[in-house]
């Protein structure tokens, strides 16, 4: 368990020294919400009715983008080398590398979506359970955001290739969790939409560090 | 017994042989599917004549699904058993099924169009298949985005077998989902509901879809052994 | 076709374009990685 909490501290440490990752990622989610009304025009109740499916798909998208580095840095310096080599298992560096990245960009985004969801104008029976959704959501797209970053690892156009494998693999959190927001604020039941939230979750938390694991073996070979 | 195919020349005699019967098959079966499909079936009670788009429609589309299963078959024997042709087999698939997949939203968009009033719609059926597209296109950019061709083939197969959860998705989403899409009528429990008239030429283009996947398949895998051979002698020349 | 023709057709139509075109570019792939590596080996045979 040390073990587990030490590449945890690890990575958090890096990410507090470069400083600018969390904040970055937050400030791309606060632009690209701001562009809808800037774009489709700032008439509220339109706004109100996309503002839970815009927030979403920002939050994909910016949490997309910390996701290049999470092995990079590592496999560059040799030290992924070095963990794959030791007796601990590959799979949990993984894990430990996704609550890091959970916790310096999703974490970030919970915090910041009720004040974008004021900017949209979205009703106030949809904040809490966009936070709650957006924080159950977030721990399935960090998982899967780690196997797309340990395939793209010495490819050409990385970041790029990275979304395009990744985004379509996000489009079932994406649409259950707009459901949620979406039942929450019409008043009708959003049990069903939570348990399948976590039904993915559950899902992704063996499965996501063992695909992860057999790339990341892959391009150290 | 897998590995007696290992060996590249082995291959390349034996998809020589079967080329042109894949080729023959494709073609006779297709002509006659579309014979069939066309001229000899009758209009349908509801839809009329643009019952016709069936025939091309749902073939595209189980052919979508059989390549990527294959794509992922191959994908998974690659993997664990490391067989030199499976890598060229999942590659080789790609393309064709991601024109399947491109075909079958088409021509169901046309189909929709009458039927339904929309061209598309955002119902799971869709929404499962347009992600089916992303995948291949997804699977054929990561394959191709590594110098080092191996590193992309495995990176691929494990995109590959990710990718497969969706396969079930689109196949049960007419069951699971209230969906504008029509449930199943041919592949489920109790057999197929469709009229015999119907049911042959529909089996007639499927079946002639898959000789022609087999038909492409075979030509592909030629041609990439050719071009493994092609990047070792390169190699030789610019070391030796 | 009972006024569906616009849909029909096209949609046959355009099957028919793309699943050709695909077979005639895998045809047109093998055919080029074939004289590829005749071209190599004539020249390694040369050289050797």
């Amino acid at each position: 368990m040390g073990r587990f909490w030490h590449i945890i501290r690890r990575d958090l440490q890096m990410a507090m020294k470069q400083g600018m990752d969390s904040f970055m990622v937050v400030m791309f989610f606060v632009i690209a919400v701001v562009l809808f009304p800037l774009g489709a025009g700032p008439e509220a109740n339109m706004l109100a009715r996309i503002s839970a499916g815009v927030i979403w798909v920002a939050a994909l998208l910016a949490s997309m983008l910390s996701l290049e580095r999470l092995f990079q840095t590592d496999y560059e310096d040799g030290s992924l080398e070095l963990l794959s080599l030791a007796p601990y298992p590959l799979e949990a560096v993984v894990l430990a590398k996704v609550c890091a990245h959970w916790l310096t960009t999703g974490l970030p985004l919970i915090a910041a979506a009720p004040l974008l969801a004021v900017l949209l104008n979205m009703q106030t029976e949809g904040f809490v359970i966009l936070a709650a959704a957006l924080a159950l959501g977030t721990l399935s797209l960090s998982l899967i955001g780690a196997v797309g970053a340990a395939l793209i690892l010495g490819s050409r156009r990385g970041g790029v290739l990275l979304s395009l494998l990744i985004l379509p693999l996000y489009i079932p959190v994406l649409i259950f969790g707009v459901s949620a927001v979406d039942a929450a604020i019409g008043g009708f039941p959003m049990k069903a939409q939570f348990l399948i939230l976590g039904g993915f979750f559950l899902a992704a938390l063996p499965l996501c560090p063992w695909a992860s694991a057999a790339a990341l073996r892959q391009a150290l070979e | 017994m897998l590995h007696r195919f290992a060996n590249p020349a082995r291959f390349m005699r034996l998809s020589g042989v079967l080329l042109p019967w894949m080729a023959g098959a494709a073609i006779i079966l297709v002509a006659a599917g579309l014979y069939m499909g066309l001229f000899v079936a009758p209009a349908d009670f509801q839809q009329g004549e643009s019952v016709r788009i069936m025939y091309v429609h749902v073939p595209n589309a189980w052919m979508a699904l059989f390549s990527y299963t294959a794509m992922a078959v191959a994908s998974a024997v690659a993997l664990i058993w490391k067989h030199p042709l499976a890598d060229l087999a999942a590659k080789s698939s790609a393309p064709i099924g991601a024109c399947f997949t491109f075909l079958a939203l088409l021509t169901g968009s046309l189909w929709g169009k009458p039927m339904w009033g929309a061209f598309w719609v955002w119902d799971a059926r869709l929404t499962s298949m347009l992600v089916l597209f992303f995948l291949y296109l997804g699977y054929l950019a990561l394959y191709n985005a590594f110098d080092d061709p191996t590193r992309g083939a495995r990176a691929a197969a494990i995109l590959a077998l990710v990718g497969f959860v969706n396969v079930p998705i689109i196949k049960f989403s007419v069951d699971w989902w209230n969906t504008l899409h029509q449930p199943a009528s041919v592949i489920k429990m109790g057999g197929p509901s469709i009229d015999s008239t119907m049911l042959w030429p529909l089996l007639l283009m499927a079946i002639g879809f898959n000789f022609l996947y087999f038909w492409v398949l075979l030509l592909r895998m030629r041609g990439e052994i050719h071009a493994n051979k092609i990047r070792m002698i390169r190699l030789r020349q610019v070391h030796g | 076709m009972g006024g569906y023709a616009v849909y029909v057709w096209p949609s046959y139509l355009i099957t028919a374009v793309v699943l050709i075109g695909a077979l005639v570019s895998s045809i047109r792939f093998l055919k080029r990685n074939a004289e590829t590596l005749k071209a190599l080996q004539e020249e390694d045979k040369g050289e050797a």
